[in-house]
């Protein structure tokens, strides 16, 4: 067995026992990205020099017996809308092709100050908007089980490099899916934890009040490594909440007992690929043998979920981007084309409409903001910039935002009554397997629609995962979505570990050809 | 719920993006089918409900008002496309053009 098949459980052990040095571990991984990311390309940068000095330090100070942190000498991946100090942090856009955050994230430096070892910045949809990983402005990340399909978004590369044995662990986003689809179309473990578990301090903006920072690994088990480390309250965040983080390493091998668990009636109707549908009802089976009782539930605002989402969503990114004026830092266009373009077009005015014309020419402000951003922004995130301004100016906030809102209560309120029957709800993430590659570029409102079961949970403020729990006749991984109520990330991961013990879903490896 | 291309273009101003014509008549349609989409929403009596602007129930939080290290200027400056020394540059907002 190569050391990359290993869990991240596996290698911490083998690390604290000396087994294993951080320099062979980390060695090893790099070797495997080496091998199969050209064809994958689940990484926008590696520093294997740097990773190495930083593994190599970690087994000196452990040879000296030196105190360590709880990840030391692991490497984990990060996806590229966390801030790094001064290394490049570029959202996959090319508007931050160069900028060099001044800061870290807080998650950064939670996983400094546990000794990981940060092997590289993974690949995703520009500014987290998507869920193919084709909005990527350099490249398009492909799923390791089929170099012809997407690998899910946005935390594609996050969930790539996992699959494909290029990091033990990876750290990703979740705005309405975005850590849990491409877990389940890359046939791994991936959290969205509560709103406010995870302090997202240094994360660069999408929609504020649905952004979340949560772990990808192979097992819930390696999920608890990760989380314990990055969860917790931070007074840089003031979303990030003041509770205890348990500790989630001991209590995950806690089976849970008398679980009562929810099926959702709106979850298993039209648009659900029949394949995926039997892999989550067998998946429910494997519970009921465990001693779970299933429950039938009515969600009846859910079917709304994706409407909601794609009104709050763009709202909430038409102002966070609004920060990207070509001015503080990032791309801004060649000024001289600009004033030469700005100057043809004011002849151009004077000549059939006299002075009066002129009234409606941009001053030379204005058009470096809206040249820079056009030059800069990909098509999918000046799409949702559009629907934002729109759904928020004048005479359309009540008829959209504000409808949104409401409604984002109500499919609050039937979770909210869902929990007071059940304790877990479980079904798909995704309706269908990973789809080809190019296949829903066009049509952006079904690509929307593929977010249909996971939106509302980030609208809803939960916690959830996604874990394996299938392989479709094409070779192709199905995931299980599991919900909780807000800060029950101990029972998501409890609940996710109980089934891995009884399954091997999460120990199958795409070949990689 | 169509959208005119009229209408684009003002959000296009407004959100300080610059579309060239092909984008405007894309964006036109896809607006259009967005929006045809999210108008299912209409049909939910919402009469009585609060919205929710927030996942949590939070109320404004307040740090102590202390005297804290913060980025120096050049640190700061160091990110732009375009400074001197002390500023950030940006092309003439007043007179003419």
């Amino acid at each position: 067995m190569a050391l990359t098949d290993l869990t991240a459980t596996e290698h911490l052990a083998d690390l604290r026992a000396g087994r294993v040095t951080s320099a062979e571990l980390t060695r090893a991984y790099l070797d495997q990205i080496e091998r199969y990311d050209g064809v994958v390309r689940a990484f926008l940068r590696v520093d294997p020099a740097a990773a190495m000095a930083r593994a190599e330090e970690i087994d000196r100070r452990r040879t000296a017996g030196q105190r360590l942190g709880r990840l030391a000498g692991l490497p984990v991946a990060i996806k590229d809308l966390l801030c790094t100090e001064g290394e490049p942090t570029t959202c996959a856009s090319k508007i931050l092709e160069n900028f060099r955050p001044p800061y870290d994230a807080t998650v950064i430096a939670r996983l400094k100050a546990a000794d990981a070892v940060l092997i590289g910045k993974t690949n995703m949809d520009e500014f987290a908007m998507g869920g193919s990983n084709e909005n990527s402005a350099f490249f398009p990340t492909r799923n390791p089980w089929d170099p012809s399909r997407i690998p899910g978004g946005s935390s594609g590369g996050a969930a790539a490099c996992v699959a494909a044995r290029m990091a033990p662990l990876s750290i990703g986003t979740d705005t309405g899916g975005s850590i849990r689809c491409p877990a389940a179309l890359c046939g791994i473990s991936g959290m969205k934890p509560t709103y406010g578990r995870v302090s997202r301090y240094g994360l660069v903006a999408f929609a504020s009040s649905l952004d979340q920072i949560g772990p990808l690994g192979h097992t819930a088990e390696d999920l608890t490594l990760l989380l314990e480390v990055l969860a917790g309250h931070d007074p840089a965040d003031s979303t990030s909440v003041d509770l205890p983080v348990p500790r989630y390493t001991e209590s995950v091998r806690r089976p849970l007992e008398g679980l009562r668990l929810g099926l959702v009636r709106e979850h298993f109707g039209e648009g659900l690929d029949g394949q995926v549908e039997a892999a989550v009802r067998e998946a429910v089976r494997v519970y009921e043998s465990l001693g779970a009782k299933v429950c039938w539930l009515s969600m009846p605002h859910g079917k709304y979920a994706v409407a909601v989402y794609y009104i709050i969503a763009p709202c909430e990114a038409s102002s966070n981007l609004a920060r990207y004026d070509g001015v503080h830092y990032g791309y801004r266009t060649d000024e001289r084309q600009m004033m030469a373009e700005l100057e043809a077009e004011r002849a151009a005015l004077l000549k059939s409409g006299g002075e009066a014309a002129l009234k409606g020419l941009d001053n030379p402000l204005i058009r470096m903001y809206r040249r820079s951003r056009a030059e800069g922004f990909g098509a999918e995130v000046k799409r949702r910039i559009m629907i934002g301004t729109y759904a928020l100016s004048a005479g359309y906030y009540d008829a959209y935002y504000k409808k949104a809102l409401k409604v984002r209560r109500l499919i609050r309120q039937d979770f909210d009554r869902a929990f007071e029957q059940v304790d877990l709800i479980a079904g798909p993430v995704t309706p269908t397997p990973a789809f080809k590659i190019g296949e829903k570029v066009d049509d952006p409102l079904s690509m929307y629609l593929y977010d249909l079961y996971t939106v509302s949970t980030n609208l809803a403020g939960l916690g959830a995962l996604s874990i394996p729990c299938g392989l479709s006749s094409g070779g192709l991984p199905i995931g299980l979505h599991l919900q909780a109520p807000p800060f029950e990330e101990e029972r998501l991961l409890r609940g996710a570990h109980m089934f891995q013990q009884a399954t091997d879903w999460h120990t199958r490896r795409p070949g990689l050809g | 719920m169509s959208i005119s291309r009229a209408e684009v273009e003002k959000i296009a101003l407004l959100g300080r993006l610059l579309l060239t014509e092909e984008e405007l008549g894309r964006m036109t349609v896809q607006l259009g089918d967005i929006l045809g989409y999210v108008d299912q929403l209409r049909e939910v009596d919402t009469e009585q409900v609060e919205p929710m602007a927030h996942a949590l129930d939070i109320a404004n939080v307040f740090r102590e008002d202390g005297v804290r290290p913060s980025l120096d200027r050049e640190q700061a400056l160091a990110t732009a496309p375009h400074r001197d020394a002390e500023c950030y540059l940006v092309p003439a907002v007043l007179g003419e053009v």
